[in-house]
Order: C-alpha cells, then sequence, then structure tokens
C-alpha cells in the first residue's frame, strides 16, 4: 500500500492527485445518497448534514483522543447512521417535497450546532488534523464500496427498495416492510456519507461548518441525478463529472458557476433520466447481439 | 370455516360511508364475484381487506384470525395477493424482478447475507428466481421476461400483476377488474386463466368486475354492492333474476 501511494506521487502531479481523491470521496457519498434517494426514492436534501458528522466525529477523535485513524473512519460513518436512522423515521409519514423539507432543517441544525459547539472549534472549525487520507486508501475504500453497493442493490433486499421507489401501495401488497427499508436505505446512505465526510476530515487538515452547507448537499443531489437516479455507474460517472468540471471552468474565472449552471441545464435536456439512468448492461448486450445477427443475415 | 369473512364492515371517509355493514363469507376454493355500479364501494371492500384502510366498523377474519388491523404487509404475509384497477407495476424493473420482489419476503437471510453473497443465500435466490420463471411462462412472458414492465403492452402487464400477485402462495387472491381494457380474444384467455389459477393452485378468488359476460360464466357466487350495501349475493342465475339488481345495475332488456 505505501509502495502504491509512493509510485503514485512520483507520476501524478499533485493538483491532479488531489482532485482524484476528492473524486473517490465523492463516489463513496453518492454512492450513500443514491441508495437512499436513487433507489428507494426517498429525497434526501440534506446529505451534507451525514458528511459533517462523519468529518467532525471523526477529526475531534484523532485530536482531542488519538485513537487510530481507522477506528475514527468507522466511528464517523457509525454516528452519522444513527442520525440516519433517527432521519428515517419522518421518512414514513412524509414523501417528496416534505421530506426533503426535513431533510434540508436537519442539515442546518447540524450546521448551527457545530457553529455552536466548542470541541468542533465554533466558526473558526477545527484545524491541524493529520493528513491521513491517502489516494490508495481512497482508491481501496471506493472500490470496496463500489463492490458492496453493487452486491446490496442486486440482491433482493435492493429490489424492495427499488419497488419501493416505483410503487409503494404495490410494495406493501407484495408483502414488503416498507418501513423497514426506507429507514435502512436512510442509515446506509448516512453512513457512506459519514465515511465520506471523516475521509474529508482528514485530508483537508481543516474543516469548519460552511464547508458542509446546503450547497453541498445539493450538490451530491446533482450528481445522482446528473448520473441517473438508482444506477451505481451513473453515481460514479455523475460525481466524476461534478469533481473535474468545476476545475476545468477554472478557465472562464468569475463566470464558472454560470458555466456550471448551464452545462446541468443542457444535460438534463438531452437526457432527462441522467447520464446513464436507463442503460442496462443487459440492453447494450441484447443490442449487440442483434447487430451480430444482421451481420450474419446479410 | 370461510376464507375471509366480514361482519358489518363499515368504512368512512369524513362524512361519506363508503361500506355500509357489510356481510359477506367466501368459502375455500370458490371464484367470487362482486359486481355494482361505479361507486358501489367494490375497490374499497379491496383496500379494506388488503389492510390499506383499517374499516371504521366491524370484523375481518381472514382464516379465522382478525385482520382487521394489520398493515399491507403483513396482511399480504398471512397470504391474500392483489391486482390492482390502475395497473400498479414496478416499471424500471424488469419482468423477472417484479415477481421476484413479491417471492422474495419470507426468505430468511437478511443484509449481511445478501452483501456477502453467502451460499444459503444464494440457494434461497436460485430457488426465488426459478419460482418466478414458473409464474412467468404460466402468464406467457417467459420472452419478455428481461424486459422493463412498462415496456409491456397493457394485457400483459395485467398477467404480469397477477403473476407478481401469485408469487408469494397466496390462499386468497383479490382480482380488481382484471378484464378491463381487454378485447374479447384476450378476456376468453383471461377466463380460461382463471380457472387453471384456481384448479392448479388451490386458492380461493375474488373478482371485481364489470365485464357480465365474464363474471357470470366464471362466478360461482356474486355479491352485488351499491352505494355500499351488499343488496343481493346468490349464483349467476339468481342474480340476473334479482328485480333489486336488475333496477340498480345490471338494467332492463328491451
Amino acid at each position: 500500500m505505501t509502495l502504491l501511494e509512493q509510485w503514485i506521487t512520483e507520476i501524478i502531479d499533485p493538483y491532479y492527485l488531489r482532485i482524484l481523491i476528492l473524486m473517490g470521496i465523492n463516489i463513496i457519498m453518492v454512492l450513500g445518497l443514491n441508495i437512499t434517494t436513487g433507489v428507494t426514492g426517498q429525497l434526501s436534501m440534506g446529505h451534507a448534514g451525514f458528511m459533517s458528522l462523519g468529518a467532525y466525529t471523526s477529526a475531534i477523535l484523532t485530536l482531542e483522543l488519538g485513537i487510530p485513524f481507522w477506528l475514527t473512519l468507522l466511528a464517523g460513518a457509525a454516528v452519522a447512521a444513527v442520525f440516519g436512522f433517527i432521519i428515517g423515521l419522518p421518512a414514513l409519514r412524509l414523501e417528496g417535497d416534505y421530506l426533503a423539507m426535513v431533510t434540508i432543517g436537519f442539515a442546518e441544525i447540524v450546521r448551527v450546532f457545530f457553529l455552536n459547539f466548542e470541541p468542533g472549534g465554533k466558526a473558526v472549525g477545527l484545524s491541524g488534523i493529520p493528513q491521513q487520507t491517502t489516494f490508495s486508501l481512497v482508491l481501496l475504500l471506493t472500490i470496496v464500496v463500489i463492490f458492496f453497493t453493487q452486491r446490496l442493490l442486486s440482491s433482493r433486499i435492493g429490489k424492495a427498495m427499488y419497488s419501493i421507489r416505483e410503487n409503494e401501495i404495490a410494495a406493501e401488497a407484495c408483502g414488503i416492510n416498507t418501513t423497514h427499508l426506507k429507514v435502512l436505505s436512510f442509515v446506509l446512505g448516512a453512513f457512506l456519507g459519514g465515511l465520506g465526510g471523516a475521509l474529508y476530515a482528514h485530508y483537508m487538515y481543516y474543516i469548519n461548518p460552511q464547508d458542509f452547507d446546503f450547497m453541498r448537499s445539493i450538490e451530491m443531489l446533482n450528481m445522482v441525478v446528473l448520473g441517473g437516479l438508482g444506477s451505481i455507474p451513473g453515481a460514479i460517472v455523475g460525481a466524476a463529472i461534478l469533481t473535474v468540471l468545476p476545475e476545468m471552468l477554472r478557465i472562464v474565472a468569475e463566470y464558472r458557476l454560470l458555466f456550471y449552471g448551464a452545462l446541468l441545464v443542457i444535460l438534463m435536456i438531452f437526457r432527462p433520466n441522467g447520464l446513464l439512468g436507463d442503460i442496462r448492461l443487459y440492453d447494450l448486450l441484447k443490442g449487440k447481439r442483434k447487430e451480430e445477427v444482421k451481420a450474419c443475415q446479410s | 370455516m370461510p376464507i375471509i369473512e366480514l361482519q358489518g364492515v363499515s368504512q368512512e371517509f369524513g362524512g361519506l360511508r363508503a361500506l355500509d355493514g357489510i356481510d359477506l363469507k367466501v368459502e375455500p376454493n370458490a371464484i367470487f364475484g362482486i359486481i355494482g355500479p361505479n361507486g358501489a364501494g367494490k375497490t374499497t371492500l379491496f383496500n379494506v381487506i388488503t389492510g390499506i384502510y383499517a374499516p371504521t366498523e366491524g370484523r375481518l377474519f381472514f382464516h379465522g384470525t382478525d385482520i382487521a388491523s394489520l398493515s399491507p404487509y403483513k396482511v399480504a404475509r398471512l397470504g391474500i395477493g392483489r391486482t390492482f384497477q390502475n395497473i400498479r407495476l414496478f416499471n424500471r424493473l424488469s419482468v423477472l424482478d417484479n415477481v421476484k420482489v413479491a417471492a422474495n419476503w419470507k426468505r430468511a437471510s437478511g443484509l449481511l447475507a445478501s452483501l456477502l453473497g453467502l451460499p444459503a443465500y444464494v440457494r434461497e435466490q436460485r430457488e426465488c428466481s426459478a419460482k418466478a420463471e414458473e409464474l412467468i411462462n404460466m402468464m406467457g412472458l417467459y420472452e419478455k421476461r428481461m424486459e422493463y414492465a412498462q415496456s409491456l403492452s397493457y394485457g400483459e402487464q395485467r398477467r404480469l400483476e397477477i403473476a407478481r400477485a401469485l408469487a408469494a402462495n397466496p390462499s386468497l387472491l383479490l382480482l380488481d377488474e382484471p378484464a378491463a381494457g381487454m378485447n374479447s380474444a384476450e378476456k376468453l384467455e383471461l377466463m380460461e386463466l382463471i380457472w387453471k389459477i384456481r384448479d392448479d393452485m388451490q386458492l380461493t378468488i375474488l373478482l371485481v368486475e364489470h365485464d357480465m359476460h365474464l363474471v357470470m360464466n366464471i362466478c360461482e357466487t356474486i355479491a352485488v354492492l351499491d352505494y355500499g350495501r351488499k343488496i343481493a349475493e346468490g349464483d349467476p342465475a339468481q342474480i340476473k333474476s334479482d328485480p333489486r339488481v336488475i333496477q340498480s345495475y345490471l338494467g332492463v332488456e328491451r
């Protein structure tokens, strides 16, 4: 692992390495949001709240108690997951816009809490967090998270989650405990949000409450929607593009946000289901097979 | 013992009494029809039986246990499967997954077993797929098992809903207007299918339908609802000649 790290830092420019690491962290968090919003259909606009909880929990544990890094990662993710459970409960009674309001409110409460939280450095934030998040660690965790979300979504639990998104009444009539699965989708989403936050804190040296504001939540939601709701390749591509895009738009300087917005609008006009939202491997293979058949016939 | 028994079931929405003191007994292995004009409370009755609404008054027994206060998924797990008047499929899941979702809840393995792909989980899933494919084949949808449910034709979607309702091995199947929007050839096929399901799977079928030809041919007993009340019950011949039914629903032949 350290060898890989040495080799990577030698061949990749630090600027690009930084973008790649942030991309990996974003992919992990967005795969989490994708479970809640993309797969189960529970609109969460407060994913930054979970990220914030993970970041602060792990940073405080590292700085105050000197706990091993990997344990703080787990602790950050676990604390976020507990709050995911708490936020998942109102989700049982609320839908769509109303749930969105609750999740926005939750993320704001978390932000304001850390603005006033003494051990978290209040508005100044926390600094001097050792940079323990390395490229190889992020790469490894990203692969592990992709593997397990893939397993989850193709499993019976994953399919049941999709069925809630598609038609909740029919899902209930099919014997699916929608209550249980909606809360689970929030817990799993929050866990990955918290994990990403913990990695983020240990990469940036410095965190403050404004790092996890409403725009951060929206940015992650954009990544899920752009890639295609419920699609793992979609979430990965969405996170990758929207991590790189702002960097590429540095050339247009102050018009950056304008271009960013315009590109989002254009993409959504031409691919309303997201870039990969309606593409299945099965269809791609089938299309290929049809072409082969045609080629044989001619 | 009747498979399902309603005792004085009423359902109110605000001031509206959608069901008014319904008594109903359905014997095992019957094909039981429920007819009546629009707004008579037929679908409400189905929604009460499947737990979507808890009845305002009355009691509701399934195999002798009171299910009036159970939530829909628990009712489904006890063995009541249903289809919907306005088709409710999982549109962006494949035909196979639509059926597998319903066949799967009784599997034992949890989150961890699914994530790690433990052997018990894999075996379960193989059984589940086999069961789902068998049902899909029976409904004549095998060729389309990998298509999205939303890409099926209307008649195919209705058949897929039936396959999905059968996936969890129910003992009572509720069909809400299964023939709606079908042409006469499709209706004939549907009748054959309903008989076949009843005989092969030994289950009881409760059917809401507006197509009188189908209802009179297929149902052994029929109950007629009007304004939330049961106004008649009997075999097709009795229902056809009942003056109240003729007046409120069937109309007079001229």
